[in-house]
């Protein structure tokens, strides 16, 4: 277990410092932060001396080593345009992101499994066959776009919704939330439908699959037998074997989430973290597109080691598996 | 096999235009399109992409206006409603953009240019990930642990971001918009080919191929690849689904296709700033003729797997 651990463990650590020179590298090749910083009547003195204070005359790989040796002490460089440090504006902004995405993963949770165990119980019905039909659609509409038709039906010509930005913000055991007030709920509501579609044809699909599987077992026959009533046996015998799938690929997704809600957030000008990212490339802000890129890595590294290692707990097969390799 | 049986082949033979009167004599062609041919959906499906694809390519000829012929194109036609007149005489059935491009023109144009990159990146996403996937199949060991490794760790992130970080190198072109698309996309060809390969890999008839002494190259083209296109067939449609809903987004995103050459990402985006006002064609039109386009394909893709799936053949 521990060598299959520390395995996973080394192989995180080797994706992060190969990420963090493609980012790195990448982002080092676009535009002349020396443009934006100085004033257009800066003479070649001043220039050459702002280009030494902030060490980009120096060659690539110690500039990329300097990034290093700060990025270990939590220090991901300044902003260009706020003057502020990268990773505390991220970390400002982040609230807002953490939000939108569980808003929107329990949107999927709520509605997906109920509809999606409909129709696995009740395949040929007409239901059935329009809720498999609506999550085709929820797969291929693309979201920003069924973002702005939201915003046109619900804002501009019914005007129920409000079709931008974050409502009111309360204080709630030490974390900014804006759901939880009438005003905060009707702002959060149109984003976190957008961002939840794509999830919700998701959890149909794997929730209809799961109870078609399920029911024919002979758990589920045994249960009959024994005069379950039908809702008992949905309700518990069903329900609990589903939600392996479930939750497993809702825990992998809770990432692509985050990562989505970059489009989400820039439709409803949300203010998370996402909007700070298309910003920052707007404005080619260097230090805040590596501190986020650097973020994403990080949670994504996190997720899918804490995915495997919780696997390796519940299937000892997978780990064996990895030792022989 | 039967005398009867025999003579009657020899007749099929002879007679290739009477086949249909012998009954349960198919050819593998046949039995897939009477098996597609079962779901309406998936055909309506076919023929909208198909009319769809001709319409980009004949664009030049469809279009009412050129959208960038910059002579022709006046900005005193700037946001006209669906259905006026605009400075040249020619009705705008859909309105006009922002910069005075009839709507109707804008979208051809544009069409054939997210189907043209979400194709061609999935064709040569496919030709790279074919190649990586076979070769890692059919190496074995050491070799396809650790591409397999990179495949898994490429897949753990979300295709948007990879494209973003792309593009935020990149810049905005075609040709760039094109090279983000392969990167994100070769992985799930890779992966795809790689399970099928290891499947057919032990079966008798690449055995005997090795047996009868032919080059390695020669088994893994000729016997091994034209016995894994199939589900090559159904990851290939589906993906330039995704491809083309990617390079919207993109485009939206600001990334990807310039200004000057519109994909229908780019049309929504620059609607998007009027639809407050509640000029929606702008936004609303180009979001359709993607939705029809995206949804056609993903409906032919969801019924070729459902076909080519032998484990849910009867």
């Amino acid at each position: 277990m521990s060598v299959f651990i520390i395995r996973r463990l080394l192989q995180a650590g080797l994706v992060v410092v190969v990420m963090s020179f493609i980012v790195f590298s990448g982002v080092f090749m676009v535009g002349d932060p020396i443009e934006i910083l100085v004033s257009d009547d800066a003479d070649q003195e001043e220039r050459d001396r702002m280009i030494k204070s902030m060490g980009l005359d120096k060659p690539f790989i110690v500039q990329y080593g300097l990034f290093v040796a700060k990025a270990v002490q939590g220090d991901l460089g300044e902003s260009f345009v706020f003057n502020e440090p990268a990773l505390l504006l991220i970390l400002d902004r982040m609230p807002a992101t953490m939000e939108l995405a569980v808003v929107a993963l329990l949107i999927a949770v709520v509605f997906g499994i109920p509809l999606g165990v409909w129709a696995g119980l009740k395949p040929d019905s007409l239901a059935s066959k329009s809720i498999m039909t609506g999550s085709i659609l929820g797969f291929s509409l693309p979201t920003f776009w069924v973002g702005i038709m939201m915003i046109l039906l619900f804002a501009v010509y019914l005007g129920w919704l409000p079709s931008t930005g974050r409502g009111d913000v309360q204080v709630i055991l030490g974390m900014p939330i804006s759901v939880f007030s009438w005003d905060g709920f009707s702002h959060v509501l149109m984003p976190a439908v957008n961002l939840a579609l794509f999830k919700l044809s998701l959890v149909i699909r794997l929730a209809r699959a799961g109870t078609r599987e399920v029911m024919h077992q002979d758990y589920i026959k045994f249960a009959r037998a024994k005069g379950l009533s039908d809702s008992r046996i949905i309700l518990i015998h069903v329900m609990k074997n589903i939600m392996i799938p479930v939750v497993t690929v809702l825990g992998l997704e809770f990432g692509g989430l985050v990562a989505f809600s970059v489009v989400t957030e820039t439709v409803f000008a949300w203010p998370g973290m996402g909007k700070l990212l298309i910003d920052s490339i707007g404005q080619l802000d260097r230090p805040v597109i590596v501190a986020y890129l650097m973020i994403i890595v990080f949670l994504f590294v996190f997720i899918n080691l804490f995915v495997d290692i919780l696997y390796s707990l519940l299937d000892p097969r997978v780990r064996l598996q990895d030792v022989k390799a | 096999m039967t005398v009867a049986q025999d003579n009657m082949d020899v007749a099929v033979a002879a007679h290739g235009d009477d086949r249909d009167k012998f009954e349960g004599v198919q050819t593998p062609f046949r039995r897939f399109l009477s098996d597609y041919c079962e779901s309406k959906l998936a055909v309506i499906g076919f023929f909208v992409i198909s009319a769809i694809t001709l319409v980009a390519i004949f664009a030049p000829l469809l279009a009412p206006t050129d959208p960038y012929d910059l002579a022709s194109v006046s900005i005193m036609d700037s946001r006209l409603a669906p259905g006026q007149a605009m400075m040249t005489g020619t009705t705008a059935h859909l309105g006009t953009d922002g910069a005075g491009r009839d709507m109707v023109s804008a979208m051809i144009y544009g069409l054939r240019i997210s189907l043209g990159v979400g194709i061609g990146s999935g064709v040569i996403a496919m030709v790279i990930g074919i190649s990586v996937g076979l070769f890692s199949a059919y190496a074995g060991g050491r070799v396809d642990s650790v591409v397999m490794r990179i495949v898994d760790i490429q897949l753990s992130f979300p295709a948007i971001l990879v494209a973003l970080i792309l593009l935020v190198t990149l810049g905005k072109g075609v040709d760039k918009t094109i090279i983000a698309l392969v990167v994100v996309q070769w992985a799930y060809y890779a992966r795809t080919i790689r399970g099928t390969a290891l499947v057919e890999r032990r079966r008798e008839y690449i055995e005997s191929a090795v047996c009868l002494g032919l080059s390695e190259r020669r088994i893994m083209f000729r016997h091994l690849l034209p016995n894994c296109l199939a589900p090559m067939i159904v990851v290939g449609t589906m993906q330039v689904a995704h491809a083309i809903s990617l390079e919207a987004t993109l485009s939206f995103l600001g990334l990807g296709m310039p200004q000057t050459e519109p994909s229908l990402g780019r049309l929504i985006s620059n609607g998007f700033e009027y639809i407050m006002s509640g000029k929606y064609w702008i936004s609303v039109y180009p979001g359709i003729a993607l939705l029809v386009t995206i949804v056609s394909i993903n409906l032919v893709g969801d019924r070729l797997r459902d076909v080519l799936n032998p484990r849910l053949q009867k």
